[in-house]
C-alpha cells in the first residue's frame, strides 16, 4: 500500500501541494484528475522520489521512502514521465531490457530475457522490436516504454499522463493493457489523466485534485457529479449514464 | 562479435600508427636519442588521448546532449588562471621550484574543488536539469579568461612567456615531470568507470527514468563530475587545452560504433582519440615538420566537423 501523509510542496512561494494525505490501495487502477496545475505530477513525482517533498512522509509498503534502499525500491515501484525524449538509438529490445536493470545490474540472465520477451509479447511489440525507437509513431513509442515498465516487474507502476499524443485507438489500448495489468498481474496501477471518461470508464478510484488539495475521492459513481466538476473545473457539465459508464460532455 | 571486431579494427591501426611514429626516421646514430623521447611523446599522447576521450563521453551522457565538451564547465580556464595567478604572484622562478608534480596535485585538487562546489550549488533535485550549471561554467570560465588576460598584460615579458608557453597544446612541450602522476591517475579513474558502465548505460536515458530504474542519481552524477575533473586537469597539465578533440571524436565514434552500450563506447572514443591525435601528430611533426601546430590540424578538423553537426541537427528538427 502507498500512504501519503501531510504532504506540502512549494515552488517558490506557490504552493503546488496543501497538507495532501492519501491511501492508495493495492491491485486497483487509481486516476488522478484536476486541472492543470493541480499537483498531480508533482504529486506522482515525490510518491516515486523524483522530487523532494517539503514536509510530510510517503509510505511504501509501510516503509518510509526515504528508509528504501533505492535499488530495491525500483523493484518496488517504477514511474513513467510525459516527457521522454533521448538522445541515443535504442530498438524497442534494448529498452525493455533496461527493466530489467534493478535485477541483474545491466547483465542480463536468461530468465531475465525470458521477462523482456514477455513483456514486449504483452505490449504486441514482438513485430517491431528490432526498430530503432526514433523510426517508431508516438503510439508504438508509449507502448515500448510501457513495455520497459512491464518488465521491471515492480507491484506500483505510476504514469504521468501516458495517453498524452494519442488518438482514441492507442489510447483505449493503453488503458485496457493497464485495466489487464491490475487484474490479471495484481499490480497497483496509479495515473495521472486529463481525460476525465477514460478515467471514469478504466478506473477503480478516482482522486480530484484541486488547487494542491485533494478534494474528493472514490469510485467513478462519487466523482462523476455535475458539481463537484464545475466546482473544480469551472465549466458546465452534463454528465449521462452510457452502457453503466458515466460519461461527461463539457464541450 | 560485431562491435569487437570494430574495436579490434582500432586497436589494429592505432597499433599501426604507434609503430609508424617510432620507427619513421630511425637510424643507429639516432637510435638512444630519439627512442627514449619518443615513447615518452608516445605515451602522452596516448594518456591525452584517453583522458579528452574518456571524460567528454561520460560527460555528454550525464548531460544528454552531444555537442557539450567538459571545456564549457570552465576548466580549462581555472586551468589557465591558476597557472598564471602562481607565476603573477609569485614569480617564474617559484613555479620552476615548485616542481612538476606538485603543481599538478595542486591545480588538479583545485579543479575537482570547483567542479564540486558548482555541482553542489547548481544540482539539487529541485534544479533539475544540468544547463544552469552549464550556465554559470561557461560564465565562470569567461570571467577566470578576462581576469587572466588582465595579469598577463601586466606581467613581465620573460615570465608572459613561460605562462604562454603551457597554455597552447602542444606535444613537443609535454610537461615530462608529471607522466607518471598521469598514467597512475588516468588508469585508477578508468577501473573505477569500468565499474560503472551499465549505470551510464542507463543514465543515457536520462534522469527520470534512471531514477525509476534505481540509479542514485545525485550521488552517481557528482561523482562523475569530479572523474571529468580529473581527467580534463591530467590532461590540461599534460599539454594544455584542446577542446574541439573531444566534440569530434565522441561524436564520430557514436557514428561508427552505432551502440548506447558504454563497455564498448568508452574503449572506442578512447581508441579513436588516440588515433587521431598520433595522427595528427605524425602530420604536423613528420610531414609538416613542426610548422603547423597539431591544435591548428585538430582545431581546423574540430569547426569544420561541428559546423556539418549544427547543419545536419538543423535539417532533421
Amino acid at each position: 500500500m502507498i500512504e501519503v501523509k501531510n504532504m506540502d510542496k512549494k515552488y517558490g512561494t506557490n504552493k503546488v501541494l496543501d497538507n495532501v494525505s492519501l491511501k492508495i490501495e493495492r491491485g486497483k487502477v487509481t486516476s488522478f484528475i484536476g486541472p492543470n496545475g493541480a499537483g498531480k505530477s508533482t504529486l506522482l513525482s515525490i510518491i516515486s522520489r523524483l522530487m523532494d517533498k517539503d514536509s510530510g512522509q510517503v509510505f511504501i509498503d509501510g516503509k518510509e521512502l526515504e528508509d528504501w534502499d533505492t535499488k530495491e525500491l525500483a523493484k518496488k515501484i517504477s514511474i513513467l514521465k510525459q516527457f521522454n525524449h533521448i538522445n541515443i538509438r535504442l530498438t524497442v529490445r534494448d529498452l525493455v531490457s533496461f527493466g530489467r536493470f534493478p535485477y541483474c545490474n545491466g547483465k542480463l540472465t536468461e530468465e531475465d530475457w525470458q521477462q523482456v520477451d514477455e513483456a514486449i509479447d504483452y505490449m504486441k511489440l514482438k513485430d517491431i522490436e528490432y526498430k530503432y525507437l526514433d523510426q517508431l509513431s508516438g503510439g508504438q513509442k508509449q507502448r515500448a516504454y510501457i513495455a520497459m515498465i512491464i518488465a521491471q516487474d515492480t507491484d506500483y507502476i505510476l504514469l504521468d499522463e501516458p495517453l498524452n499524443n494519442l488518438d482514441m485507438k492507442h489510447s483505449v489500448e493503453i488503458m485496457k493493457t493497464l485495466r489487464r495489468l491490475a487484474e490479471e498481474k495484481g499490480k497497483t496501477v496509479l495515473i495521472v489523466i486529463h481525460d476525465i471518461n477514460f478515467a471514469s470508464c478504466y478506473s477503480d478510484h478516482i482522486v480530484v485534485l484541486c488547487k494542491g488539495k485533494v478534494v474528493e475521492k472514490g469510485g467513478a459513481d462519487d466523482i462523476l457529479r455535475e458539481d463537484l466538476l464545475e466546482k473544480v473545473y469551472e465549466l458546465d457539465f452534463c454528465i449521462k449514464d452510457i452502457n453503466n459508464n458515466k460519461i461527461c460532455l463539457y464541450y | 562479435m560485431k562491435l569487437k571486431g570494430k574495436l579490434l579494427f582500432l586497436s589494429i591501426i592505432l597499433l599501426v600508427l604507434a609503430a609508424l611514429y617510432l620507427i619513421w626516421g630511425l637510424n643507429p646514430d639516432n637510435l638512444d636519442y630519439a627512442l627514449p623521447r619518443r615513447v615518452i611523446k608516445l605515451i602522452s599522447i596516448l594518456m591525452v588521448g584517453s583522458c579528452i576521450a574518456f571524460s567528454t563521453t561520460v560527460f555528454q551522457t550525464i548531460t544528454n546532449n552531444r555537442i557539450l565538451t567538459p571545456s564549457v564547465l570552465g576548466l580549462d580556464s581555472l586551468y589557465a588562471f591558476i597557472q598564471t595567478f602562481v607565476v603573477f604572484l609569485l614569480g617564474s622562478t617559484m613555479l620552476a621550484n615548485l616542481g612538476g608534480d606538485i603543481n599538478f596535485i595542486l591545480s588538479a585538487g583545485l579543479m575537482v574543488i570547483f567542479s564540486v562546489v558548482l555541482f553542489k550549488t547548481f544540482f539539487s533535485k529541485e534544479k533539475r536539469t544540468v544547463f544552469s550549471l552549464l550556465l554559470f561554467g561557461v560564465i565562470l570560465g569567461t570571467f577566470l579568461q578576462s581576469l587572466t588576460t588582465f595579469m598577463q598584460v601586466l606581467m613581465d615579458p620573460n615570465e608572459f612567456f613561460l605562462v604562454q608557453n603551457r597554455m597552447f597544446a602542444s606535444f613537443n612541450n609535454i610537461n615530462t615531470d608529471i607522466l607518471y602522476i598521469a598514467v597512475l591517475g588516468t588508469m585508477v579513474t578508468l577501473i573505477y568507470i569500468f565499474r560503472y558502465t551499465r549505470e551510464l548505460d542507463v543514465v543515457s536515458l536520462g534522469r527520470d527514468s534512471a531514477i525509476s530504474l534505481g540509479v542514485d542519481y545525485a550521488s552517481f552524477v557528482k561523482r562523475m563530475f569530479i572523474v571529468i575533473s580529473i581527467l580534463v586537469s591530467i590532461s590540461t597539465a599534460l599539454v594544455g587545452p584542446i577542446s574541439f578533440l573531444g566534440l569530434i571524436v565522441v561524436n564520430i565514434n557514436r557514428q561508427f560504433l552505432n551502440t548506447y552500450k558504454h563497455k564498448y563506447l568508452i574503449p572506442g572514443s578512447m581508441l579513436i582519440s588516440s588515433i587521431m591525435l598520433l595522427g595528427g601528430q605524425l602530420i604536423a611533426e613528420r610531414i609538416m615538420n613542426l610548422k603547423t601546430p597539431i591544435s591548428i590540424v585538430i582545431n581546423f578538423i574540430g569547426g569544420t566537423y561541428f559546423i556539418y553537426l549544427i547543419f545536419k541537427e538543423g535539417r532533421l528538427s
